[in-house]
């Protein structure tokens, strides 16, 4: 499946949202996430499907003022 | 010291410092912490932005500033800095409250590249938005008194008007302007938010009655920076006491300070 994650393109074998962050190596729990331009919430990445060519955001704290 | 009654109310919650401060450009992550500190600030600003995959260290850029403000005990202003549409900053807020627990919101929208004036139109139309999700939305905003009335109309309990561009460093350029903002809503917290670069510039603004000022670069890129912090802590508290103190208005002729009751007379000597 082809995905887009952060701008990159990616290959993926991954079916839900926290498998496609287990599998590119994203661990901790100061991330957040949007598939296609909608939030997906911590607790509904496990049960989030993916589909080919969706578009994933990763973000994650930054200094900011 | 501040007056211990003197404590400022932003969406409920009790402060005593008037300073917010960005976590941003620091030389260090430890002059950060210090900077903090030293300020006596109790709110510091953040942002979000992509994350990388864990390096060869097993440590990830986001994870590292994760557990630094973790450590500071402030509380977090996420802001969506960056973001250029109304749509943009709203998913960039609701990602900001997943992640960091937190219904304020810093709200920003650019709509001019070289003085990142905000995008007045899309600043109202994101706070609504938000407010009616559940926000506490601090809008990053000119001094327009228009554009304060169309914020507070959307559900806005506090205003953040500038004083000058981001980064800019000119302090108060129109005076005139803010003293207008503060004048016609006495009662909505204001925060001055960007343009300050000295700490002069801080007791001015408080000095016309702002509630608090928030900065970043002018503490970040000064040569000492925790002492710049230290700095703008203890003007932002002279300017809050001299406005509660109540100001002596100029004058246009001298008025001597001595009394001149009993004053000898010497005559011709």
């Amino acid at each position: 499946m082809k995905l887009i994650v952060n701008g990159e393109a990616t290959e993926s074998r991954a079916t839900s949202l926290s498998e496609l962050l287990n599998e590119l190596g994203f661990e901790g729990d100061w991330l957040a996430t949007a598939v296609d331009s909608e939030l997906v919430v911590e607790q509904d990445r496990a049960a989030f499907c993916l589909k080919d060519g969706q578009r994933i955001e990763i973000l994650s704290p930054m200094q900011g003022g | 010291m501040s007056d211990h009654h003197d404590h400022l109310s932003l969406y409920g919650r009790q402060l005593s410092s008037r300073i917010l401060l960005g976590t941003a450009q620091y030389p260090s992550p430890t002059i950060l912490s210090e900077a903090v500190q030293r300020s006596g600030c109790e709110i510091i600003t953040v942002s979000l932005r992509r994350e990388l995959p864990k390096g060869t260290d097993g440590q990830s850029s986001g994870g590292s500033f994760w557990d630094l403000i973790q450590k500071m005990g402030a509380h977090i202003l996420p802001n969506t800095a960056g973001c250029h549409t109304a749509k943009e900053a709203i998913l960039t807020a609701k990602m900001a409250r997943d992640l960091f627990k937190t219904n304020w919101i810093k709200l920003e929208v650019i709509g001019h590249h070289d003085s990142l004036q905000p995008d007045i139109f899309a600043l109202v139309e994101a706070a609504r938005n938000l407010v009616a999700d559940g926000f506490e939305v601090f809008p990053y905003m000119t001094d327009d008194l228009v554009l304060a009335e169309r914020l507070l109309a959307a559900g806005c309990k506090v205003l953040m008007p500038w004083c000058a561009p981001i980064g800019s460093a000119q302090g108060p350029v129109n005076v005139h302007g803010l003293r207008a903002i503060r004048g016609n809503f006495p009662d909505v917290p204001m925060i001055v938010d960007a343009g300050l670069g000295r700490p002069s510039h801080a007791t001015q603004v408080m000095e016309l009655g702002f509630d608090a000022v928030l900065l970043n670069t002018a503490v970040a890129k000064a040569g000492d920076p925790a002492l710049m912090a230290e700095a703008f802590g203890k003007a932002t508290e002279a300017g809050r006491s001299a406005y509660l103190a109540g100001m002596l208005e100029p004058r246009d002729m001298a008025v001597p300070s001595t009394p001149v009751i009993g004053q000898a007379v010497f005559g011709e000597l």
